[in-house]
């Protein structure tokens, strides 16, 4: 026995530690975030787009960090018939009867991250009812709530452990413009 | 990558059907690519297609309401564009409301509710709550025809242009989603039948008071028949009011109980913003005086003028962000942010009177601590 004993203190020191059931269900929340994330389109409007080699692509670098701040629109597209809307190239701005819409920083930022101030059960409320915080004002096309409100709380509740581990990009989005009168 | 298909003319039309695009392909995607369950929600009821199902009416034929309902009027009404209002409840025989806790009373299964809205005379929608039998509320609106003569199920997207009101805007019908938003956004899903609302000391300041029906359905009269049980003694022997310094700022902070504390109140989801406008019975001092006089705005909304850096700035309501949010309907501005088209002139006065007097009473109260 004491022959094996070093041996089996060496074997406990290199296996690997296994981690807490409770870390392991939350990276496999932000990875089944990180997954809807990437197949509900997220990225087509939060993330800025540029014009890579093969056509536009998102600038993964400012991955979800919507309107670039930088980026000054003053008004709504002027636009004749039988058109009614149009974005941006970064399609991050977008312009309708409602004015222009600018979509928001979803990143982890403290500043200016839209996030930063709503809880779990916020986001979710957001999501289902259409409105800032679940309550509020509402939010501006084209955010496609109305068939993400059909996620289920675990799908949500991903998606928001997900963006609040997003790198955070500081970038503070304008705030939306209103309709020409 | 997502494309521009926008077509209608209205912001919010355009909002719904443009989102319905956009988000057809993407519920595609997710039929496409993945074997998540679809169903996320559990099933709700199914409510009645016509009014008349829900048992307001005892004779549909005259429209005379069912003698067993119980006609009310909260002592603070929330503002809608001027609706007049009516509202009844109908409790199932035998069972009552469970007051034990005065900020959220228990309703039996069976319990509902329907408030009737009017302009000019003319009814436009009934709103209806039942309690179901899971204890889930059941939300419906029902519009009215031209003829006055029937109600219909109203969407529950909700419905636009249901009566012309002033500056070209209209009347909307709520759809379920924005009913949700206040109703569930507090201690109790029923708003306007409560403690407060009901106390017999009623506020002769309220703004937009309405005659009350008679019988007079108030604490006392619940729960001398039964129909309230558990609430406090305390609150029978001295009936709630908010407590107040003057006639003004009790009606300032009524107002703002009954239209802006079903989101900003202490329990519901919006706590963490601490921005407290909801009476609460059981305690001495008033939360909504705590957290906007002299409390920083936290995050200015779009639009909102940058001298407005106070919730309330005793003596200065032009440079109040409450001031700011209730007297615009810029959407992304204003307070309420949803179920009115037209700002209330008669709270904005209120409002701003309450303010110029707060700061006059703090610069008298200075004066005399400086003598």
């Amino acid at each position: 026995m004491h022959r094996a004993l070093p041996l089996m203190v060496t074997i406990a020191l290199l296996a690997p530690i296994p981690a807490p059931a409770q870390d392991s269900a939350a990276g496999a929340q932000v990875k089944r975030g990180e997954y809807l994330v990437s197949i509900a389109g997220c990225h087509d409007c939060h993330t800025p787009w540029m014009m890579g080699s093969a056509g536009p692509e998102p600038d993964m670098k400012r991955a979800l960090s919507g309107h670039p701040q930088d980026l000054a629109i003053s008004a709504p597209a002027t636009l004749s018939a039988p058109w009614n809307g149009a974005m941006n190239p970064t399609s991050t701005a977008w312009s309708g009867p409602w004015g222009v819409s600018f979509s928001a920083n979803l990143t982890s930022d403290p500043e200016t991250g839209v996030l930063r101030d709503f809880t779990e059960q916020q986001f979710i409320q957001t999501i289902r009812t259409g409105r800032h915080q679940g309550q509020g004002r509402q939010i501006l096309p084209p955010m496609p709530w109305p068939a993400y409100a059909n996620m289920t709380d675990d799908d949500l509740k991903a998606v928001f452990a997900y963006l609040r581990q997003v790198p955070p990009v500081k970038n503070k989005v304008p705030d939306p413009l209103p309709s020409k009168p | 990558m997502a494309k521009v298909i926008v077509t209608t003319p209205l912001l919010r039309s355009v909002q719904g059907r443009c989102s319905a695009v956009i988000g057809t392909m993407l519920v595609l995607s997710f039929v496409l690519f993945t074997n998540v369950p679809a169903i996320p929600q559990p099933a709700t009821a199914i409510p009645p297609s016509t009014l008349q199902e829900t048992g307001l009416y005892a004779d549909p034929d005259t429209l005379q309401v069912d003698p067993a309902h119980l006609a009310f009027a909260p002592q603070y009404p929330l503002w809608s564009d001027g609706a007049a209002k009516r509202r009844w409840i109908s409790l199932p025989p035998g069972t009552a409301i469970d007051g034990s806790d005065p900020e959220a009373w228990v309703f039996p299964v069976g319990t509902r509710f329907w408030k009737e809205f009017s302009f000019n005379g003319q009814r436009v929608e009934t709103r209806y709550l039942e309690r179901k039998a899971d204890g889930q509320w059941l939300y419906a609106a029902y519009a009215w025809s031209a003829d006055g003569r029937e109600a219909q199920l109203v969407s529950p997207r909700g419905k636009r242009g249901a009566y012309p009101l002033a500056g070209g805007r209209s009347h909307v019908i709520p759809g379920v989603a924005d009913c949700k938003a206040c109703h569930q956004g507090g201690p109790s899903e029923v708003l306007g039948f409560g403690t407060l609302q009901l106390s017999p000391e009623r506020d002769p300041g309220a703004p937009h008071a309405e005659l009350r029906p008679a019988p007079d359905v108030d604490l006392r009269y619940l729960v001398d028949r039964g129909l309230l049980v558990g609430l406090p003694k305390a609150l029978l022997d001295a009936p709630p009011r908010i407590a107040a310094a003057t006639a003004t700022e009790r009606a300032a902070l009524g107002y703002m109980h009954a239209n802006c504390g079903h989101c900003h109140n202490e329990r519901g989801s919006l706590q963490s913003i601490a921005l407290f406008l909801r009476h609460n019975a059981e305690t001495s001092n008033e939360p909504a005086l705590a957290s906007t006089v002299g409390q920083p705005v936290r995050k200015p909304a779009p639009g909102q003028s940058p001298d407005a850096v106070l919730r309330v700035d005793p003596g200065h309501p032009d440079r109040s962000g409450v001031m700011q949010r209730i007297s615009s309907r810029y959407p992304a501005l204003q307070m309420p942010p949803l179920g009115t088209e037209l700002i209330d002139d008669e709270a904005v006065r209120l409002l701003e009177r309450w303010i110029a007097e707060k700061g006059a009473s703090i610069q008298q109260a200075s004066a005399h601590e400086g003598r």
